[in-house]
This record gives C-alpha cells, sequence and structure tokens, in this order.
C-alpha cells in the first residue's frame, strides 16, 4: 500500500490512456505528459503505460507500506525520502515506513510517480486512468484525498542500484500543422496564430487550455456540425480565443479547428506554468512525423540502457 | 450520393465531411461505414459525427497520406446500415424543480408548459451518434416549433438525467456537468455506466421515446 499523508493540489491515478471508447462518449484521459510516464515507467521496470501518480504542482506527502523502487519524473521538485534528497529522473529504493514529500516544483507543473509492481487497481474499460469528468477509473473515480490508501500491484522486478536517465526536456515552442479550418481565418489572425505569444490561462485544466491573447477572427460564419476530436486539436470559440484540447477533452466538438499541435511536441504543455508564453511554430505533416519518431528512438535507446544494465 | 471531403486531423485522425444537408439516410450509411471500418487493421478508432466521421490510424507513418484516398472510396461503396431499431423509453419528469427552463421554452414557443411537454414527448427521436461525454445522445427529430437558442449564461451545474434543448437539438446529460442547454425535465435513468458491457444505455440507430410522469406536468 501507499498511504497518501498529503494529496496535494489535485493528484490523480493516470496511464496511457483510454483508447478505443470515443464512439461512446467517453475521453481518452491517461497522463499529460505521456513521455514523463514512460520514462517513470520504465527506470522501475514497469510496462511503459502502466499506472502511475500524476501530481500537480507538488506539495505532496506519502508513506510507502511496502519495500520497493520508485522513480520521480517531470516537473524538477525539490523531494526527499525521510529527509534524504530524491533526484528527478531517478530509480531509488524505498523502504516500508519511509516518506516521500514533494515541494512545489522549481520548474514544470506536473510530477509523476511510479513504483516497481505498479498500482492494483482494477482497469475500467482498458485503463487504470481516472475520468475526473465522469467519475470513474483510476482510484475509486477521483483525484486523491489525504488518508486514502493506494494498493501497490506485486514487484515483479528488483534491482541492485540506483539509475538515472536524461528526461525529455520541454519549453515553449510548440510544433502545429494547421487545422480543417485554418483557411477560414483571416490572413491577420492566421499571422497573429503563429506570430504571437500566447499565455495559458488560470481557467485552464486537463480537458483544455485556454490561451489568452490576440482575437482570432474567422472569415467564414458557416456553422460546424459537430465532429471528432482529439487531444492537441486548437479550436477557436467565438470568442477568438485559443483553447488547445487535451487529455479529457469531450469526444466530439463543433468549434472551429486552427491547428493540431503534433504529438511529439503536446507533453511541453503539461509542463508549461499558468501565464508563462507559448509560441506554436508551423510544421510539415513530414517534419511531424519525423519527430514522433526521433521521440521513439529516445525511448528505445532509454529502454536498451535501463535493461542491459547489471 | 452526396458528396464527401476527406482530410487530415493532425497526424493521426482522417475525418469524412458530407456537405450540408443532414439526412437520416446519409447517417445510416455513416453507420454502416463506421461498422466496416471497425474490422479494418489500419484503423484503431471511429468516431461518428453530426453528418461526419473521424477515424484514428494505428501506424500514422505508413498509412496517412493513403487513408485519404481509401476513405473517400470506401465512403462511395459504404451502404447504409439499419440497425435492428431499439425503441427506448426515458421517463422524464416534467417542469418545476426537475425542468426550470420549461417556460422559458413554452414562452419561446408561444404554447403553454403543457403544450410543450406533449409535442416533445410525441416524437420517435432517433439517436444520430454518442459524443460530448459518456452516453450523450445527439438526437435527430425535434419539432421546429421546439427550436429555442440556448441560455446566454450557461449554468455552472447541469444534474445528472437532465433533458434539454439546445437550438434544434434535444437529449439528455448522462453526468452532471456545466452545460447551457434549456432544461425541460429530468430523467432517474443513468444512461452510463461503466460497469455495464456496452457502458451506454443509448446507440447509435436507436429510438427514444421521451415518456411524461405524472410527477410532473404532462
Amino acid at each position: 500500500m501507499l498511504k497518501i499523508l498529503r494529496a496535494g493540489l489535485m493528484t490523480s491515478l493516470q496511464d496511457q490512456g483510454r483508447n478505443g471508447w470515443r464512439q461512446f462518449g467517453i475521453s481518452v484521459s491517461g497522463a499529460l505528459d505521456q513521455p514523463a510516464m514512460r520514462t517513470a515507467n520504465m527506470l522501475v521496470g514497469n510496462d511503459e503505460g502502466s499506472a502511475v501518480l500524476e501530481i500537480v504542482l507538488g506539495q505532496f506527502k506519502a508513506q510507502f507500506q511496502r519495500d520497493g523502487w520508485f522513480a520521480l519524473t517531470g516537473a524538477g521538485c525539490n523531494a526527499n525520502l525521510d529527509g534524504k534528497a530524491v533526484w528527478t529522473g531517478w530509480r531509488l529504493p524505498v523502504k516500508k515506513g519511509q516518506v516521500l514529500s514533494l515541494s512545489m516544483p522549481v520548474h514544470g507543473m506536473r510530477s509523476y510517480l511510479a513504483i516497481n509492481g505498479g498500482f492494483a487497481v482494477p482497469e475500467m474499460l482498458d485503463s487504470a486512468s481516472t475520468d475526473l469528468k465522469a467519475g470513474f477509473g483510476g482510484f475509486a473515480g477521483r483525484k486523491l484525498q489525504d488518508g486514502d490508501l493506494l494498493p501497490l500491484g506485486k514487484a515483479t522486478r528488483d534491482f541492485s542500484k540506483k539509475a538515472g536517465v536524461r528526461q525529455l526536456l520541454w519549453g515553449n515552442r510548440i510544433r502545429a500543422l494547421p487545422g480543417p479550418e485554418y483557411n477560414e481565418f483571416t490572413r491577420e489572425a492566421q499571422e497573429a496564430f503563429w506570430r504571437s505569444a500566447w499565455k495559458l490561462s488560470p481557467q485552464s485544466n486537463r480537458m483544455g487550455y485556454r490561451l489568452q491573447g490576440r482575437t482570432l477572427h474567422r472569415k467564414a460564419t458557416r456553422d460546424l456540425l459537430s465532429h471528432g476530436l482529439v487531444p492537441g486539436v486548437v479550436q477557436v470559440p467565438p470568442n477568438g480565443q485559443p483553447i488547445v484540447l487535451m487529455a479529457d477533452a469531450q469526444t466530439t466538438g463543433g468549434y472551429p479547428r486552427i491547428a493540431c499541435i503534433i504529438e511529439a511536441d503536446l507533453y511541453h504543455l503539461a509542463q508549461i506554468r499558468l501565464g508563462e508564453p507559448i509560441h506554436f511554430t508551423h510544421c510539415t505533416l513530414e517534419e511531424a512525423m519525423q519527430a514522433k519518431q526521433q521521440q521513439q528512438r529516445v525511448f528505445d535507446q532509454m529502454n536498451w540502457g535501463l535493461s542491459h544494465e547489471n | 450520393m452526396q458528396r464527401a471531403r476527406c482530410y487530415l486531423l493532425g497526424e493521426r485522425a482522417v475525418v469524412l465531411e458530407l456537405e450540408p444537408p443532414v439526412s437520416l439516410a446519409s447517417q445510416q450509411r455513416i453507420w454502416g461505414l463506421c461498422q466496416r471500418l471497425q474490422g479494418n487493421e489500419k484503423v484503431s478508432e471511429v468516431i461518428p459525427g453530426m453528418n461526419n466521421l473521424t477515424l484514428l490510424l494505428r501506424d500514422p507513418q505508413r498509412n496517412a497520406l493513403d487513408a485519404i484516398e481509401n476513405l473517400q472510396r470506401w465512403w462511395e461503396e459504404s451502404e447504409a446500415q439499419r440497425p435492428e431499431s431499439r425503441l427506448v423509453e426515458i421517463p422524464v419528469v416534467y417542469g418545476g424543480e426537475a425542468g426550470p427552463d420549461l417556460s422559458v421554452v413554452a414562452e419561446h414557443a408561444g404554447m403553454t408548459p403543457r403544450q410543450v411537454v406533449e409535442l416533445h414527448s410525441s416524437t420517435d427521436y432517433v439517436v444520430y451518434f454518442i459524443g460530448f461525454q459518456p452516453g450523450f445522445p445527439y438526437l435527430g427529430g425535434l419539432d421546429s416549433r421546439l427550436h429555442t437558442p440556448r441560455r446566454a449564461e450557461p449554468r455552472v451545474i447541469v444534474p445528472a438525467g437532465s433533458v434539454g434543448i439546445g437550438g434544434s437539438q434535444t437529449g439528455v446529460y448522462p453526468l452532471a456537468t456545466p452545460g447551457g442547454w434549456q432544461l425541460l425535465g429530468q430523467t432517474a435513468i443513468s444512461l452510463f455506466d461503466p460497469q455495464q458491457q456496452p457502458p451506454t444505455l443509448l446507440r447509435p440507430g436507436d429510438s427514444v421515446r421521451f415518456v411524461p410522469q405524472k410527477e410532473g406536468v404532462c
């Protein structure tokens, strides 16, 4: 068991997401920073897509009730295990009874905690992710609260030593492809989208990131009928301020789509802080696919390195 | 046959969009195409929409560009699917606390609340697709006299089971959520249960009839 002493602002169980259920109106959910989730799992020998804790802005404290190995990735937090420093991007041993504490991150927003053997929660509709809006999956279908006792899986791998990896970094230049309604926006709006800085609004959440900046006007006024949506789509509602859809986004919607963030770059947004500027840079389908392949190569190397350690 | 436009949405999604108008006949062909694509090894997910369809590719690196052409061809070959028509009755308590906007809709339509209830519950609606939130049915067939604009200020919380009208559409909110539709009433029926297989009460092609309960206006 993992006993949650202090749950923090918003801590939830998330995995690679709930795919295949959109036609029932069910969101993907899953870790917003998928690379950080995969890295944490790899470090402790779990399947890459296993459930981890997604911890927003630190302020988290938990006690381990069995021995094991854990890894902390994502946002850079000052963290300690019974007072001894814990490094982000590392696998470290833990003894029964020890307490892990995370303070506010120094950079980034979301930290990910993986434990060897994983969390032993039942999968709902093929995933252990928490669907916070619908209230199912994860742990009791909700964010964690102080005092929760999370069941841990039986560790299938033991390790002899600590190990660290170089995490994927994030930044505020995010590549995007023009969306299906891109040409319905005025030239000024198109230029403003690429050339001006966008700020993350405090109303952003796991469903969507609301951006603040220049008002984007559309030439056309035709109404769109509801269509399928995927995370990364940038919608522009009538107020002209874009919304980037994130993992908990509704499955269908009808606002015009000015752009789509490329899959390889979507995780950057998971770590960008409120008020920080975001710049979108134009990219081609070919570049998007290369970026995705390159990212996969980094993970393949990481995986190889971790499985060939002795 | 209605003309279709196919295009990529991001790297992984391919969309088929039909020209207006919306018709049940085209929607039936969309259901038919959805069913066919679900068995396709290159496709990981299919999402029907209103007069459109989005499919997600398993291996976009290899298939993204071909998929546009293929989808166009699949649409041309597609056949209407008329699923066995299940008629699902949904008991609704109309008006009062359960339907705080019944009088707004009545006023807009120039009818009495009782006439609105009678008209709203006299039609067999068709589920065009499920989307927005788990189990939320997009229903076709709302009488044009009942078309009512959404509220200027959306409610912070619409209770689960609320039956409402948004423009030319009517539907049921499965879960408590913010929402801007005009609320006519409420049902105690659960439209989504993740423990069930399938997890949603309704599926595309189903007919829905609202049945006024004696606790409300009827």
